[in-house]
């Protein structure tokens, strides 16, 4: 096996294994700091498959922004800073919904077709930002997408201040 | 892209082993060297000298909440920017419009929330 090969086996093991981590850990702040461990696996694992622009927005707006989101969040909610194993009384349920989703989408990517398909070499010169900035403005392209997604970013704006301030209001 | 890359990365990699061991290193051999001889008074939590009142888990304010969102929002808009800019020199006008479109209509939310008070730390 090559290199790169024995670097995309450790970080997918360190991944699963955050992952795990995460779910298991009782106190909320740990689960978050495994979901980092998680999240920068993941940022290596699209290193070694040549896909740099996502190593980055994952690193940019996973670990960069989500995460300090989800450590702010846990923060301001005093209860779940609390130690507890409190299980859901759903939990098994949950559980059970998701192994069944797991087990159907794997049986959809073995069953498609593309996973049987041998992967194209790509030449030097590809240089696949170029074509993803020029794919997002192109009028036959996703130019609309692109505008939408600048509108669905100011609902989202909007929608935070507005909750923020009727809080406020209420007097807590 | 190819190889090339790959090895961009490589330094990325080695830095980040390197940062990690550094630290690793000096701890394990102060914890190696160090006399031990503890006493209450030594292993007492302090901060600065002052010693501490209640637990280090306080609540935070809300408004670190909203400044982290305001965050996350122009951070995925400078992602959705960043394949633009680096396509900027082949892109016909119509596309450095529809861009300034994208902006124009963030500024729009940034100014609602300027307006809101939302940016003011109180």
């Amino acid at each position: 096996m090559s290199a790169l090969q024995w670097v995309f086996i450790i970080a997918s093991l360190i991944t699963v294994g955050a992952a795990v981590m995460m779910v298991a850990s009782h106190r909320m702040m740990h689960a978050a700091l495994w979901l980092a461990v998680a999240l920068l696996g993941v940022a290596v694992i699209f290193v070694t498959l040549e896909a740099s622009f996502f190593a980055v927005v994952q690193l940019l707006v996973y670990i960069g922004a989500i995460l300090i989101l989800i450590v702010f969040a846990i923060m301001l909610t005093q209860r779940s800073t609390e130690a507890g194993s409190r299980l859901n009384s759903l939990a098994w349920g949950a559980a059970g919904v998701a192994g069944v989703i797991w087990t159907a989408l794997t049986y959809v990517f073995i069953r498609w077709v593309v996973s049987g398909t041998p992967m194209q070499e790509l030449g030097a010169s590809f240089d696949d930002v170029v074509l993803l900035g020029k794919a997002l403005v192109d009028a036959e392209g996703f130019a609309v997408p692109f505008e939408v997604a600048s509108v669905l970013l100011l609902a989202a704006l909007i929608g935070a201040v507005y909750i923020a301030f009727e809080r406020k209001g209420e007097g807590s | 892209m190819g190889h090339e890359m790959l090895n961009a990365w490589l330094y990325i990699g080695l830095f980040t082993l390197v940062a990690a061991a550094l630290p690793a290193i000096a701890i394990f051999l102060a914890g190696l060297l160090s006399p031990r001889k503890p006493n209450p008074i030594k292993d007492a939590t302090y901060e600065c000298g002052v010693e501490t009142v209640g637990p280090a888990w306080t609540q935070l304010r809300v408004q670190y909440y909203l400044f982290a969102l305001a965050f996350l929002i122009f951070d995925v808009e400078s992602v959705l920017l960043f394949p633009w800019a680096v396509a900027y020199q082949q892109l016909p006008l119509f596309a450095i419009v529809e861009a300034i479109i994208f902006l124009a209509i963030l500024v729009g939310g940034l100014f609602y929330a300027w307006r809101k008070g939302a940016l003011n730390w109180q």
